[in-house]
């Protein structure tokens, strides 16, 4: 078509050619600029839009706790389900703390904080169904709290001992899943098996910004896309990946827009807005379970808290940054909305604080009563029977621990 | 009963715990409509359907990750690799997932996924199909790792790894895929798993492999057997959980021992085995342990790779070896 002469030393075509060789429109400028600023469906009617999208926005609540504007939902309104939220969000506060100071003093391994991530991981924990699966990554106890994993229990895990993953309740969920990423897969497989068995169960896994950078959580989110999976992913952004921010992860401009690439229903959400992300997750979930596919959550939030106890957040982010994130941080924003309906009162508060305090006390002691497991316990569960080989091994342990 | 070859093996074992366990389902690319690359799965999706022969997206991590979250939530999920060279983004799905998924919840989770994959070199493949990564997978704790060396094995030791509570990295000698025909009864009777096979008895030496190299391992001890050394042949099936005993107490008879592997031979499996003798036979040994193995280079392509792949006459002469030094 508009080949005119051979190519320049930089490989383009001539002035008033476009580099696009089926582009017969003059450009502006020689080629060389013209093809860094003049996107290609400016150059003629036979280019027209393959496939577009927009990302939407869910937000109720603003950071002072008022609703945006009077088109709210009847979650909104459900005074029960409000304050049973929020007091699990103060619940899981109050163990966050008291877990990063039992680390401290050296009655706890390396622990992952949740702070400020409470209302993301509350709504997730109370908008599953009991029959539902749940695979988080490691530090999203607030739903394992609604969901019946005990704080004793997450304290024995990361107090190194397996036997925090054995819960009583949720039986089939999955145990906190430290490589990223991974246990997307572990969500969509479990979809899969809810689909193959025809049963109305949902399986739904969260994963943080830095994660979205995997490829398990692209094949995750594509197998619930190719498959129209039971699944819901939610993405967890809380700004960082240890000290990588959200900016250096990926040039996209919103993390939910990887959902687009998959195919799916994807969203991004006000992650320290409860309402809006019970709202969101329930539609997600209500979706999946009727069989309409998987949809993808981004929920924006912030990691209040260092990485993990064995991380320092000042080397990489700074003090105004933190202060700003305060501002908009979930519990006291859900209090402010509660308090404004009369729902809360501050007697209520203190009250419930102390009673947070009393419990998160209880299994801390019951925590730290756990006997150690005997050595042998390495060895049987590494296989459903011992083999020979093993049983060999075990017999070494064991003299060995008898010292 | 049937005269099947070794792939055909693999067939009729998917077959038939796919009819006796609706729990299994099979998983990969072009699994289904195709019937795999190699058609090990060929006739299943007509079959069973397509909820139960899925036909993948092209991502052998999302294959291993899907396995384990099907086998997780109560499904026995049979995952193709289409090739073994094509497993490396399957690891950390099977070493950080399947192989402790039992031990991290204590028994309250596991993982009874199989991953199976085409195996080895010799048939004249491109580049990444024609590996031998076994030890890459011996060395993960929980798992098995199996590889069937004649059709009856591949039939009756797939059935013990699909109904095996654990996972098992299954791999098949694609070079035997079609060697030859036996028969096999297709009457569901499984193999035992961790145990070693031996193919033939003999008094003078040891002769110790397992997959395709049990082909060149027979044709070395018949090539022994015409000198009139006697060759004792196990073909190990089973390398992890390792049967030693049985290697141990041929070692005790012969009183030396050549293991033939086509991995490379610095970290081979087959290391493993001579670490063992060491500790634990070499009051037994009349000679030094001899290993023929692939070289520490990369599978070199095609036109080499015979040169690469333990010949009969390397096994041969390491095994005159072991006879030359007592």
């Amino acid at each position: 078509m508009a080949r005119q002469g051979p190519p320049n030393a930089a490989g383009y075509y001539g002035r008033n050619t476009c580099n696009n060789q089926y582009c017969a429109a003059p450009c502006i400028g020689d080629a060389k600029t013209a093809i860094k600023h003049v996107r290609i469906a400016h150059h003629g009617s036979s280019v027209s839009i393959a496939a577009s999208f927009e990302i939407e926005y869910l937000q109720y609540l603003d950071e002072s706790g008022k609703l945006l504007n009077e088109d709210a939902p009847a979650f909104a309104r459900d005074v029960r389900a409000l304050v049973d939220a929020y007091k699990l969000m103060c619940f899981t506060r109050v163990f966050d703390g008291k877990a990063i100071a039992l680390q401290r003093t050296g009655k706890l391994g390396t622990y992952a904080s949740c702070l400020g991530m409470e209302a993301t991981h509350v709504a997730i924990g109370s908008a599953l169904a009991e029959d539902d699966v749940f695979a988080p990554f490691y530090r999203d106890y607030g739903a394992q709290f609604q969901r019946g994993v005990k704080p004793r229990e997450v304290l024995l895990y990361w107090g190194g001992d397996e036997r925090g993953n054995d819960f009583a309740e949720p039986a089939h969920d999955f145990a906190w899943s430290v490589p990223i990423a991974t246990q997307c897969l572990h969500a969509a497989g479990s979809a899969l098996a809810f689909k193959i068995r025809k049963e109305p169960r949902v399986a739904l896994a969260t994963v943080g910004d830095g994660g979205t950078s995997k490829g398990d959580f692209y094949a995750a989110i594509n197998a619930g896309g190719a498959f129209t999976l039971p699944l819901v992913v939610v993405i967890v952004n809380n700004q960082y990946a240890i000290s990588i921010p959200r900016a250096q992860q990926t040039a996209a401009k919103t993390l939910a827009q990887k959902g687009i690439a998959a195919g799916i229903e994807s969203i991004q959400v006000d992650g320290n807005d409860l309402i809006a992300m019970r709202v969101a997750l329930d539609h997600a979930i209500k979706r999946a379970r009727h069989g309409h596919g998987a949809t993808l959550i981004e929920a924006v939030t912030y990691r209040l808290s260092d990485h993990t106890t064995a991380d320092d957040a000042r080397r990489y982010r700074s003090e105004d940054e933190v202060k700003a994130a305060w501002e908009k941080e979930p519990v006291k924003r859900l209090r402010a909305y509660l308090q404004g309906m009369n729902a809360w009162t501050d007697d209520e508060e203190k009250e419930w604080l102390a009673e947070c305090g009393k419990r998160v006390d209880e299994e801390i002691d019951a925590y730290l009563a756990v006997k150690p497991q005997p050595v042998s316990a390495m060895f049987d569960y590494t296989y459903a029977e011992l083999p020979l080989d093993l049983e060999r091994q075990r017999a070494d342990a064991l003299t060995a621990a008898k010292g | 009963m049937a005269q099947i070859n070794l792939i055909e093996g693999i067939t009729m074992a998917l077959a038939h715990e796919m009819a006796r366990d609706p729990a299994v389902v099979v998983l990969g690319e072009d699994v289904g409509v195709n019937g795999g690359v190699f058609r090990a799965t060929v006739g299943l999706q007509q079959k069973f359907g397509a909820e139960r022969v899925i036909d993948t997206p092209l991502d052998e991590a999302m294959i291993a990750g899907l396995a384990v979250g099907l086998a997780v939530q109560g499904m026995k999920p049979v995952a193709e690799a289409q090739f073994e060279g094509f497993m490396y983004p399957m690891i950390d799905q099977i070493a950080s997932h399947a192989a402790r998924m039992r031990t991290r919840t204590r028994g309250r989770l596991t993982c009874p996924a199989v991953f199976r994959a085409p195996w080895g070199g010799g048939i004249h493949a491109p580049e990444h199909h024609s590996e031998a990564i076994e030890a890459l997978f011996t060395n993960i704790a929980g798992l098995r790792v199996v590889i069937a060396s004649s059709p009856g094995r591949a039939y009756g030791l797939l059935l013990a790894s699909i109904r095996d509570p654990d996972p098992v990295i299954f791999f098949e000698p694609k070079r035997i895929y079609r060697q030859y025909k036996e028969e096999v009864a297709d009457d569901g009777e499984a193999l035992p798993l961790d145990v070693c096979f031996v193919l033939r008895d003999g008094s003078d030496v040891t002769l110790v492999t397992w997959g395709a190299q049990v082909k060149e391992t027979l044709e070395a001890a018949d090539a022994l057997a015409a000198e009139g050394i006697h060759a004792e042949v196990i073909d190990v099936a089973t390398l992890k959980p390792l049967d030693f005993d049985t290697i141990h107490e041929s070692v005790k008879k012969t009183h030396r021992c050549v293991i033939v592997h086509e991995a490379p031979y610095t970290g081979g499996f087959g290391g493993e085995i001579a670490a063992r003798l060491v500790e634990h036979a070499l009051y037994d040994l009349h000679a030094p342990v001899e290993r023929v193995a692939g070289y520490d280079v990369p599978m070199p392509l095609y036109k080499l790779e015979m040169n690469y792949l333990p010949s009969v006459a390397r096994i041969v002469a390491a095994a005159k070896r072991t006879l030359q030094a007592s």
